[in-house]
């Protein structure tokens, strides 16, 4: 029979990986000296089932490594090595090498070596570096006596608790028997050892046997039938010689070439191939947990009830039953609700799924820079769209890694300014009406605000520093083109500045916002939509249009009094907003709508933009209300200044604004 | 035809000693770790156990001690799934009570021939 193993591979990859997680996580609590074995066993086992399962589905380089990582840790969990700092540091070098080689091989994509090799050799060291413990030398019968033997003497002497194993003398005899053919063997019983009836135990074996075998076979292959109850038994095999045989046995000289079964070939237990499957692409999956799919479908049959209590109601409908339509139609409204929301949460996942990758990012980039950090997280079991999760993964590590490089100080530094040699990092994660907010908060240096304004005026980024609030300048970081860093970093220093992060933000219609007090410290908080599928929404009129404003981005809204506009030419008009000018973006104008729009009686909706505020003239404010995102982009093309589409209960469509492009798209039409 | 308790922590392993074992007709259950083992076992005696050494928990060694105490389990079959690396695993285990072993990794025909092997 044959399996085909490639069924399996996913599931293997899936624990693996899982598995990977578990032992970066125990590897990274886990101190050089340390004496907590659960640890080094959990790690452990880890590492024995990917080599296992790597084995077993033929993956020979995931295999052939994780053995070498499964044995240093088990010499540390036999406590023939202690815990080491480089021991800990190779070990995780090897969790991301082993995940490398896995997700290229989930891919069907051949795995880069080169790494694992050099990784390997390492280990290898380490393991050479001790008494390695001699081989134990086994009783071999020497190969002449094997090689002249025409059968076998064998004196199997069970102890008494052999049965008690589960083993069955019978099953050994009877292996024999299939290896050799049953003609070739005698077998003789030896009950001297039986005990009175009285005194017997019958789960104890008193019986030895003497087993010939008139046959030429292999002393290893016998050796293999008693395998398992070698240390529970005396056994010894002496070698008949042909003079033995033939005079014992005589009819054996008619065939003196007695045929030997062929023993199985030992199918190859280890492929070398990578299954042959091309690159071939996985799909996206989630697990949901069952309870999450169960109230679903309790939810579902909740419509089912509702819909058919409404179509009997309009297969003879008058007005006496009004009543009962209003209530059938208060309960589809609940149901639907109630689905969407439980939908909803199937895409929901823990932050901890984003979270989990920094304490190993914070112990690399720290020792990096000579810096102890204590990282802590909280609120790692709160939920979000799995969409934005993926999203916000490279700006968290952003954030943190400028956290560390910028605002941590050194151990000496901070103990010049009085604060612990340790710095603290910390990411917190909680719900706040339909947001999720991540703060980052650290007890390091804080913004320099003389330096970010110098740089600032330098790049033209300000005219009038002196006007600034300290909470204006701290914002100027995140404007386009601006970097504090001293020297380009490879920590920070990527090209990649707060203003990439903060359009990453926008573009899950978040919003990022910094505190900072300088000498203690600062806090970046990011505030997200729990999904990218709903948004809540100020619908707005422009003429006779209705467009969404994503509520995330409006700072307030104001009566417009056109007189205070200022029109500059060539370029967009501004106006006065308390101490600062903000640039006026007309909506109709932008949209080419012409009809009914006057705007004497018009509103202004101040957006926060990627470059500071906005403001948008509207005809009305309408309601607020969460919208579902249509995109355009699918249905439509890509259109400036929108993000896509909403259907509104009345049945028309709604565009939803796109603020930075809109303002950015306005831009352009006036230059 | 035979039953046969699966125990492995790997879902992978165990999906494939599943598929093999009842593709060749077996009956079989399976359970993620020893405690879960022992509790199934403590139901039905089942005519093989074929059970992983290392698993949260319960472990293989724990599981065989623990399955010998039950009064059907005394002379059933206890096969170990062990890995060549833990050589020491194999002497605990026949200490425990162990029938024998299987050193993974090993294939579905190999695993075969010996459960075969076992239950004559």
């Amino acid at each position: 029979m044959s399996v085909d193993l490639s069924q399996f591979h996913q599931v293997f990859f899936e624990e693996s990986l899982e598995g990977l997680d578990i032992m970066e996580a125990q590897l990274l609590q886990l101190q050089a000296g340390s004496t907590d074995m659960e640890a080094v066993n959990t790690i452990f086992r880890a590492a024995h089932s990917i080599k296992g399962g790597a084995g077993t589905f033929g993956f020979a380089d995931v295999a052939q490594f994780t053995h070498l990582v499964e044995t240093l840790l088990d010499e540390i969990r036999a406590g023939q090595r202690p815990v080491t700092e480089h021991a800990i540091e190779l070990f995780l070098q090897s969790v991301d090498v082993l995940r490398a080689l896995l997700l290229a091989l989930q891919q069907g994509e051949r795995p880069d070596l080169s790494t694992a090799e050099q990784l390997k050799q390492e280990l290898q060291k380490v393991l050479d570096s001790s008494a390695v413990p001699e081989t134990a030398s086994t009783d071999v019968v020497p190969a002449a006596a094997q090689s002249s033997a025409q059968g076998w003497l064998i004196e199997f002497r069970p102890d008494v608790d052999l049965l008690r194993t589960g083993n069955e003398p019978f099953r050994m005899v009877r292996e024999i028997c299939e290896l050799v053919g049953q003609e070739a063997v005698t077998v003789e019983v030896d009950s001297s050892a039986l005990v009175d009836i009285q005194t017997l135990d019958p789960t104890s074996c008193y019986l030895s046997w003497q087993i010939r075998i008139d046959c030429a076979i292999e002393l290893s292959n016998l050796q293999e039938v008693f395998e398992w109850v070698e240390d529970e038994c005396d056994i010894r095999y002496q070698a008949l010689s042909q003079a033995h045989a033939t005079r014992d046995v005589p009819e054996l000289e008619a065939q003196p070439e007695a045929p030997v079964p062929a023993v199985e070939p030992e199918p190859l237990a280890v492929k070398e191939e990578v299954p042959a499957a091309a690159k071939r692409p996985v799909d996206a999956s989630i697990r949901v947990s069952i309870d999450k799919v169960d109230s679903l479908i309790n939810m579902v049959g909740e419509l089912v009830i509702t819909q058919s209590m409404l179509s009997q109601l309009g297969q003879d409908f008058d007005l006496s039953s009004l009543a009962r339509l209003q209530q059938g139609l208060m309960q589809l409204e609940q149901n639907t609700r109630e689905l969407q929301e439980n939908v909803m949460k199937i895409r929901m996942l823990p932050i901890s799924f984003a979270f989990s990758r920094f304490p190993r990012l914070v112990r690399d980039v720290g020792g990096q820079l000579g810096k102890q950090v204590q990282l802590k997280l909280m609120g790692e079991d709160t939920e979000l769209d799995k969409t934005v999760m993926e999203k916000i993964g490279d700006p968290l590590v952003h954030l943190v890694r400028n956290s560390l490089d910028h605002g941590l100080e050194t151990p000496e530094i901070r103990r010049q300014s009085g604060k612990s040699e340790v710095g603290h990092l910390t990411l917190n994660a909680y719900h706040q009406g339909g947001n999720i907010v991540i703060e980052i908060s650290d007890d390091g240096a804080g913004l320099n605000e003389e330096k970010i304004l110098r740089k600032a005026v330098e790049r033209g980024l300000v005219s009038v520093p002196e006007a600034l609030t300290p909470e204006e300048i701290h914002q100027l970081i995140f404007l386009p083109g601006f970097s504090t860093a001293d020297t380009v970093s490879d920590i920070s220093g990527r090209g990649v500045g707060m203003d990439v992060v903060k359009r990453n933000i926008q573009e899950l219609n978040g919003s990022i916002e910094v505190q900072s007090e300088q000498g203690v410290g600062s806090t970046f908080t990011i505030r997200l939509p729990l999904t990218l599928a709903i948004l809540d929404g100020q619908l707005v009129r422009v003429g006779n249009e209705k467009y969404v404003i994503p509520l995330v981005s409006i700072v307030e809204s104001i009566q417009l009094e056109p007189r205070n506009m200022n029109h500059i030419a060539g370029s967009q008009p501004v106006m006065p907003l308390r101490d600062e000018y903000i640039p006026i973006v007309c909506m109709k104008d932008v949209f080419s709508l012409t009809k009914n729009t006057d705007l004497s009686d018009a509103m202004l909706v101040i957006v926060d933009g990627e470059r500071g505020k906005v403001g948008l003239v509207v005809n009305e404010l309408l309601g607020q209300q969460q919208v579902v995102i249509k995109s355009l982009e699918q249905n439509y093309e890509r259109v400036p200044g929108i993000s896509g589409a909403t259907i509104l209960g009345d049945g028309t469509v709604a565009l939803i604004i796109d603020v930075t492009g809109l303002h950015k798209h306005s831009n352009e039409r006036a230059a | 035809m035979p039953s046969i308790l699966a125990v492995d922590d790997s879902a992978s392993m165990r999906q494939m000693v599943t598929f093999t074992l009842k593709g060749a007709g077996f009956e079989v259950a399976e359970a993620k770790d020893g405690q879960e083992a022992l509790a199934l076992a403590q139901q039905k005696k089942y005519d093989l156990v074929l059970s992983d050494v290392n698993m949260p928990n319960m472990n293989g060694i724990e599981l065989v001690k623990a399955l010998r105490q039950l009064a059907d389990y005394k002379f059933v079959p206890v096969l170990m799934l062990t890995t060549e690396s833990t050589g020491d695993m194999k002497t605990q285990g026949k200490q425990a009570g162990a029938t024998g072993w299987i050193v993974k990794p090993f294939n579905p025909d190999q695993l075969l021939n010996t459960i075969r092997r076992v239950l004559g």
